[in-house]
């Protein structure tokens, strides 16, 4: 009986814990929840204009009436990208901005008289549920992806997206594998660019003479940096004297790879790898009393955003992105101000690319004439061909055009980490 | 100098490592099965130090007490819901009950912080020791891992053979039955077991933490796989054998690491591991019972 008794009550404790948790998830999310909330205060709006439009239409047959939308249609934009998990700062910056380009368009008269609308997937930076969320996508009639986030989910949806023949444009994926079919282009630099770039960002600037690389063996995007900053930096006016790799199995110590750093003399660690293992490898470097430079890619951004994260750690990192969000130029201050107003957040370099991403799709769909009646197919093979012929000046860079392979062609910039914030350098 | 750098950083490692392993191999030792729930139980004694420390202000040495009373709560509670029910059916259901156990707990974290990475505030507070003109240094952390092993290790080798139930441990170790008979409680003993090893596992989890401020609902898991391969290789069942096996495991992949190959440093610790077993099958320390006809 008294077993019996303790059981029932342990079987509720763990009801009760399990409980709990639901609650505090509920509290966690309140922001994406508010973002829900708006997105779903857009759609009901829609849904009047809709609504009115079925009235006006009454003639039409009953087939066009249930087509959903205003005087162009809806184009539908799918999304896909990290909103939880270990990536998580780049999926939501990128959800949230392209929401935003999205509202602007949309309040701006649209494209081509259609009305944009953004559906956007969790994948949790696995390539896997990134394939399950572009079949969500597809079912939901998607007709052009903005995504993925990453690079490695974004060469698994590649692949599909190849054989629907869907137009594809990455803000962020960076591996050159993302757009090696011709249905692609991305918005931000390749990886081997990102590499070279950093090469000679740090020649220029003659911020070290010996340099040494920790990056991740096991992960694409962080070797294909390595191996075209290596081969660049063979011109460059510096010397790498240790490249240490770590693999993902293996990521939470690394002072043997920053020993080695300081055993060869570096005077700039090189990190062309995520947030995460970065925190961890500048904790450890303070912890060790190793006093470098430290200089990033994109991968770097997000790391201010890590709970609890003392930022005092990353002050002076310097890293390689295309945006700064106290740039004082109109189109970056108007970003900033609409994006903090909506999301109480600032914005990093993956809402800009996923901002500008929106514009290019808008710019591109303008060049080609799309409309909403469209195939899929005859979309993407529209935009093709106009992406190689339009100029945008966006967020990332004035001027950006596109070659046939998808890589884009703008101007490298770098921010540094002063005073908790990335400022322009 | 550089040598001994890597050196003292994979002891403290080990040290990690051998504290978690206790647990594990307190466990097989006992209950003769493999919670292999144990390096998840790790990542909640983390969680509930950094919720109590960064969101509620808590003292640190007050929230590690906090976090080792959950742990043992909750140790004692997946041994009485998940194992005890399964004990004395195939050993094969318990060790799928216990990978359940650990998905469970994995999930629940998942669902209860969501998956991004918290920066663990570490609790260790000692200076790092300078040496040799600035040379060599140590970090706290360091230091206070691998004396925090000693004194455990030391505590729980007295405790089991000096104390009634520590000796009541050895006693169901070795025969169940025959224990029963003495007068043992033998369902107590494996409970308390659990409570003494979940809250080992607090104590790792904090070392863990601090050392490698980076917390995600996976944190437990690639060092409770690491901690149990320690357990086999110092002869599981134990308890000086999970340290040793623990600190030859942390210095072995931090060598390997330094002068062989950062990527190849898992690899050789397993291999390692395959050579042992094939020359000694029962790990370091493990002893060779023979069965009696």
């Amino acid at each position: 009986m008294k077993k019996k008794l303790l059981s029932l009550v342990l079987a509720m404790a763990m009801t009760a814990s399990l409980l709990a948790g639901c609650g505090a998830g509920t509290g966690e999310t309140t922001g994406t929840d508010g973002a829900e909330v708006a997105e779903e205060a857009a759609e009901e709006t829609e849904a009047a204009e809709e609504t009115a439009e079925e009235a006006e239409a009454a003639e039409e047959t009953a087939e066009e009436a249930e087509a959903p939308a205003a005087e162009g249609g809806v184009l539908k934009i799918g999304g896909i990208g990290p909103t939880t998990g270990g990536a998580a700062v780049y999926g939501t910056a990128v959800m949230n901005a392209a929401q935003i380009a999205v509202d602007e368009i949309n309040a701006a008269g649209g494209v081509n008289g259609m009305t944009l609308e953004l559906k956007f997937e969790d994948d949790e930076c696995d390539a896997e549920k990134s394939v399950n969320a572009y079949n969500t996508l597809k079912d939901w009639n998607m007709q052009v992806l903005m995504g993925t986030v990453t690079s490695g989910c974004c060469i698994a949806v590649a692949e599909s997206a190849m054989a629907d023949n869907m137009f594809l444009l990455t803000p962020s994926g960076s591996a050159v594998e993302c757009v090696q079919y011709d249905n692609a282009f991305r918005v931000c630099f390749s990886d081997p660019n990102q590499g070279i770039a950093s090469a000679q960002y740090i020649g220029a600037n003659a911020l070290a003479t010996k340099v040494a690389v920790i990056y991740d063996s096991s992960d694409i995007y962080s070797s294909g940096i390595y191996e075209k900053f290596a081969a660049e930096a063979a011109n460059q006016p510096f010397e790498i004297v240790a490249a240490e790799a770590f693999t993902a199995d293996n990521k939470t110590d690394f002072t043997v790879q920053l020993q080695k750093a300081k055993d060869a003399g570096a005077d700039l660690v090189f990190l062309p790898i995520y947030y995460t293992e970065a925190s961890l490898i500048l904790a450890q470097a303070n912890q060790m009393g190793l006093d470098t430079k430290f200089f990033g890619c994109d991968g770097l951004d997000g790391i201010l955003a890590v709970e609890n994260f003392d930022t005092a750690l990353a002050e002076g990192v310097m890293l390689l992105t295309p945006f700064a969000a106290d740039a004082t130029d109109d189109k970056t201050v108007k970003f900033v101000e609409a994006y903090k107003a909506a999301y109480s957040d600032t914005p990093n370099q993956f809402a800009a690319d996923a901002y500008d991403a929106i514009y290019t799709i808008k710019a591109a769909c303008e060049k080609a004439g799309v409309t909403a009646d469209m195939s899929t197919s005859d979309i993407c093979d529209a935009l093709k061909g106009a992406m190689t012929q339009i100029t945008v000046d966006g967020l990332t860079g004035d001027g950006i055009t596109w070659s046939a392979d998808g890589e884009p062609t703008k101007a490298p910039k770098a921010v540094v980490i002063s005073d908790g914030a990335y400022k322009a350098m | 100098m550089s040598f001994i750098s890597y050196l003292v950083t994979g002891i403290s490692l080990g040290s990690v490592y051998a504290i978690i392993a206790l647990g594990y191999t307190m466990v097989y030792g006992i209950a003769k099965m493999l919670n292999f729930a144990h390096g998840d139980v790790i990542m909640v004694g983390s969680y509930v130090v950094f919720v109590a420390v960064s969101n509620m202000g808590v003292n640190p040495y007050v929230a590690i007490l906090i976090s080792m009373a959950v742990c043992t709560i909750l140790g004692m509670t997946i041994e009485k819901v998940a194992y005890k029910p399964l004990r004395g059916t195939s050993p094969l259901a318990v060790l799928i009950t216990a990978i359940g156990v650990s998905y469970l707990l994995q999930n629940l974290a998942l669902l209860i912080f969501g998956a991004d990475t918290k920066a663990f505030t570490s609790v260790v507070t000692l200076p790092n020791l300078v040496l040799f003109e600035g040379q060599l240094t140590i970090s706290g952390v360091t230091i206070v891992t691998v004396v925090a092993c000693i004194i455990i290790m030391v505590c729980l080798t007295l405790f089991v053979n000096k104390t009634k139930p520590g000796r009541a441990m050895i006693a169901v170790s070795e025969d169940k039955g025959a224990a029963e008979l003495m007068g043992i409680n033998v369902n107590g003993t494996i409970a308390l077991t659990f409570a003494i090893g979940s809250a080992l596992a607090a104590i790792a989890g904090v070392l863990l933490c601090s050392a490698y401020p980076a917390l995600t609902p996976y944190t437990g898991s690639m060092p409770g796989i690491k901690a149990f391969v320690a357990a086999v290789f110092g002869g599981i069942g134990s308890i000086p054998g999970a340290m040793i096996g623990g600190i030859i495991l942390g210095v072995i992949e931090n060598l390997s690491k330094a002068y062989i190959s950062s990527q190849m440093a898992d690899a050789i610790v397993f291999a390692v591991l395959i050579v042992v077993l094939l020359v000694k099958p029962t790990g370091i320390l493990g002893k060779n019972i023979q069965e009696k006809v």
